[in-house]
């Protein structure tokens, strides 16, 4: 162990190393992928609660997305190994009714770390989602339908412009969250998962390299920072018509 | 309204624009605009946009559009204002935006809920003679629905006058006002002086009848109908049509003519509003009459106390069978306003008004058309 340097050498062994690099867009592709799942199934559901659902139902239907954070992570995740491993419930069932021969393995694959993911986070979405839409004056669609446009133009047109700082708020934060989580991949992904943040867990308990650790840290806040940024731009946004205003 | 504009379905009835049924056509498809209580205008769109937005919908050109859009803002008198955003412009001209909106896709009807119910009073007097004369402009059957009469009479060819979601009656501006048909439209266009009371007499149509305090009035019948003696009747009497008398003009009063009303009175206070000054005077027996106060001075002295007569005819008292209850205790009701200009437009058959019933009550707002 010598003296402590200042350099960039951590940096620069980050980008020599393809496995880490890869790891890192990676889990960037696998955030976005389930940012955007979690927007198509958050905002009809957001839509739902917001216009259509009654002013009693309201509550429930929030309280119903909100119930799974009422739990630990950890726990959420067991619950979903429970449902999906060899021997879990499932398995068993799709054996019970005959469409499979032999127990199946449904852990430890991409789609299920999407799928688990979603469900943590949906709520983050639906949440800026259902306040933007229940500030919309209900006449604003009715103008759309009024003035000849079809369902589809009606919601292109007014209903998501009106809820975009809704939707890139959600965004951001679904990003954010899931890019940065680490039961989750791990648990419901195992070692495929390839996780950035497992990455940086290993480099500081495993391999005891907190220089490198702390390097991958920052390299993940400033990856993920890039990226809402570039959200931002593309869909004309600023932070503070956004996260800063629900 | 929301039913014309196909937001809502009847239970029964029908509704023809331009003879054509569009009871089976959804929203988008009805050639009926609508300009919203508070207008609705898009806030993430220019007024360009907010105009054009019809007119893409209808996959118009985009040069087309920007020709059309230019007419109809020169139309309204803000050509400049393409480019604003909604939030730039004030209360008068988002209204103008709303309805050139509209307009650009030459409706067959325009529709517009309470369009100036969200504006301060001087902008709702401006706006009232600026609608009338887009109206013009535009050359388009426009319905109005409003709480508030006078806005309903300055603006329309045509009144309907409706309470819990039935039509009281429909017609022009001065009928409604001059023969109204129920006690409730004698009540809520303009003001009245009301009383209730029983029939004494009925000589040619002239029916004689003394009030709950004792008056004895002499009035016609409102609807034509015949009315025994011992009937309870309600009385209407316009405050312009009672006449004051002073000094000796009182005194002669009593040898008048027997086709007037008149009694002596005294005077409790003076309202005084300009050119729509009132009086109000206590009767004998202790009811309060209200008066119209003409402007031209010889009134002026008049003071709190004085001892006057006032009269008016016969003719000019209405009365309706059956008690009247009082305006306070009637729910708020919607006028439905149609200038029909090129009559080709018309809600078929009474079905269709009473259809508006259930709907509306469902929805737990008052009767709208």
């Amino acid at each position: 162990m010598g003296a402590y340097e200042y350099g960039l050498g951590n940096y620069i062994e980050f980008f020599n190393e393809p496995v880490y690099w890869n790891t890192l867009l990676r889990t960037a592709v696998m955030s976005i992928f389930v940012t955007f799942v979690t927007l198509i199934i958050g905002f009809p559901i957001a839509y739902y609660i917001a216009k259509i659902a009654r002013q009693r139902a309201k509550a429930g239907l929030f309280l119903l997305c909100l119930i799974p954070l009422w739990v630990s992570d950890l726990v959420r995740s067991f619950g979903w190994i429970v449902l999906l491993r060899e021997t879990g419930i499932v398995s068993s069932f799709l054996q019970y009714i005959g469409l499979v021969d032999g127990p199946v393995e449904f852990l430890y694959n991409d789609a299920t770390v999407v799928v688990g993911l979603v469900y943590t986070v949906m709520l983050f979405m639906i949440v800026p989602l259902v306040t933007t839409l229940d500030g919309m004056d209900d006449s604003l669609i009715e103008a759309g339908f009024n003035l000849g446009g079809s369902r589809l133009t009606v919601l292109r047109r007014i209903i998501i412009p009106y809820a975009m700082p809704g939707i890139i708020s959600g965004c951001i934060v679904v990003f954010m969250l899931t890019a940065g989580s680490y039961l989750t991949p791990i648990l419901l992904g195992g070692k495929n998962s390839q996780w950035f943040t497992e990455q940086i867990y290993e480099q500081f308990i495993t391999r005891f390299n907190w220089e490198s650790g702390a390097a991958f840290g920052v390299l993940l806040l400033i990856f993920t920072s890039i990226t809402v940024w570039i959200g931002l731009r593309l869909s004309g946004q600023t932070l503070s018509s956004t996260v800063a205003k629900t | 309204m929301r039913m014309i504009a196909g937001f809502e379905t009847p239970t029964s009835g029908d509704i023809r624009i331009k003879g054509d049924s569009v009871i089976a056509l959804p929203p988008n498809r009805r050639n009926v605009k609508m300009v919203f209580q508070h207008l609705a205008l898009f806030p993430m769109m220019n007024v360009h946009e907010n105009i054009a937005y019809g007119l893409r919908c209808r996959g118009a050109g985009k040069d087309e559009i920007t020709r059309k859009v230019g007419e109809v803002l020169e139309r309204i008198g803000l050509p400049d204002s393409a480019n604003k955003e909604i939030s730039q412009l004030s209360g008068g001209q988002k209204q103008r935006i709303a309805i050139a909106r509209c307009m650009v896709l030459d409706p067959d009807v325009l529709l517009l809920d309470e369009p100036l119910g969200a504006l301060d009073l001087k902008l709702r007097e401006h706006m009232k003679i600026e609608l009338k004369a887009l109206q013009h402009e535009f050359d388009t059957t426009f319905v109005y629905i409003t709480h508030d009469q006078s806005e309903a009479l300055v603006m329309s060819d045509n009144v309907a006058v409706m309470k819990d979601g039935r039509f009281e009656q429909v017609g022009s501006p001065q009928d409604l006002y001059h023969n109204p048909q129920t006690p409730f439209v004698a009540g809520f266009v303009g003001d009245s002086n009301r009383w209730s009371g029983k029939v004494k007499d009925v000589n040619n149509g002239i029916i004689t009848a003394t009030t709950d305090s004792g008056l004895t009035l002499q009035s016609k019948s409102a609807t034509g109908d015949s009315v025994n003696a011992g009937e309870d009747i309600s009385i209407f009497v316009r405050p312009e049509a009672v006449q004051l008398h002073l000094g000796d003009d009182a005194a002669q009063l009593a040898n008048a003519g027997g086709d007037l009303n008149h009694m002596p009175v005294t005077v409790e206070s003076m309202l005084f509003n300009g050119a729509n000054s009132r009086i109000l005077v206590n009767t004998h027996s202790g009811e309060r009459i209200e008066v119209d106060l003409p402007q031209r001075g010889e009134h002026s002295t008049l003071r709190s106390g004085d001892k006057i007569g006032i009269s008016w005819a016969q003719s000019q008292s209405l009365c309706f069978r059956g008690n009247y209850e009082s305006r306070t205790k009637t729910p708020g009701v919607s006028i439905a306003v149609c200038p029909f200009l090129p009559v080709d437009f018309t809600i078929d058959s009474t079905a269709a008004y009473r259809c508006i019933y259930p709907v509306s009550k469902r929805k737990g707002r008052h009767g709208r058309l």
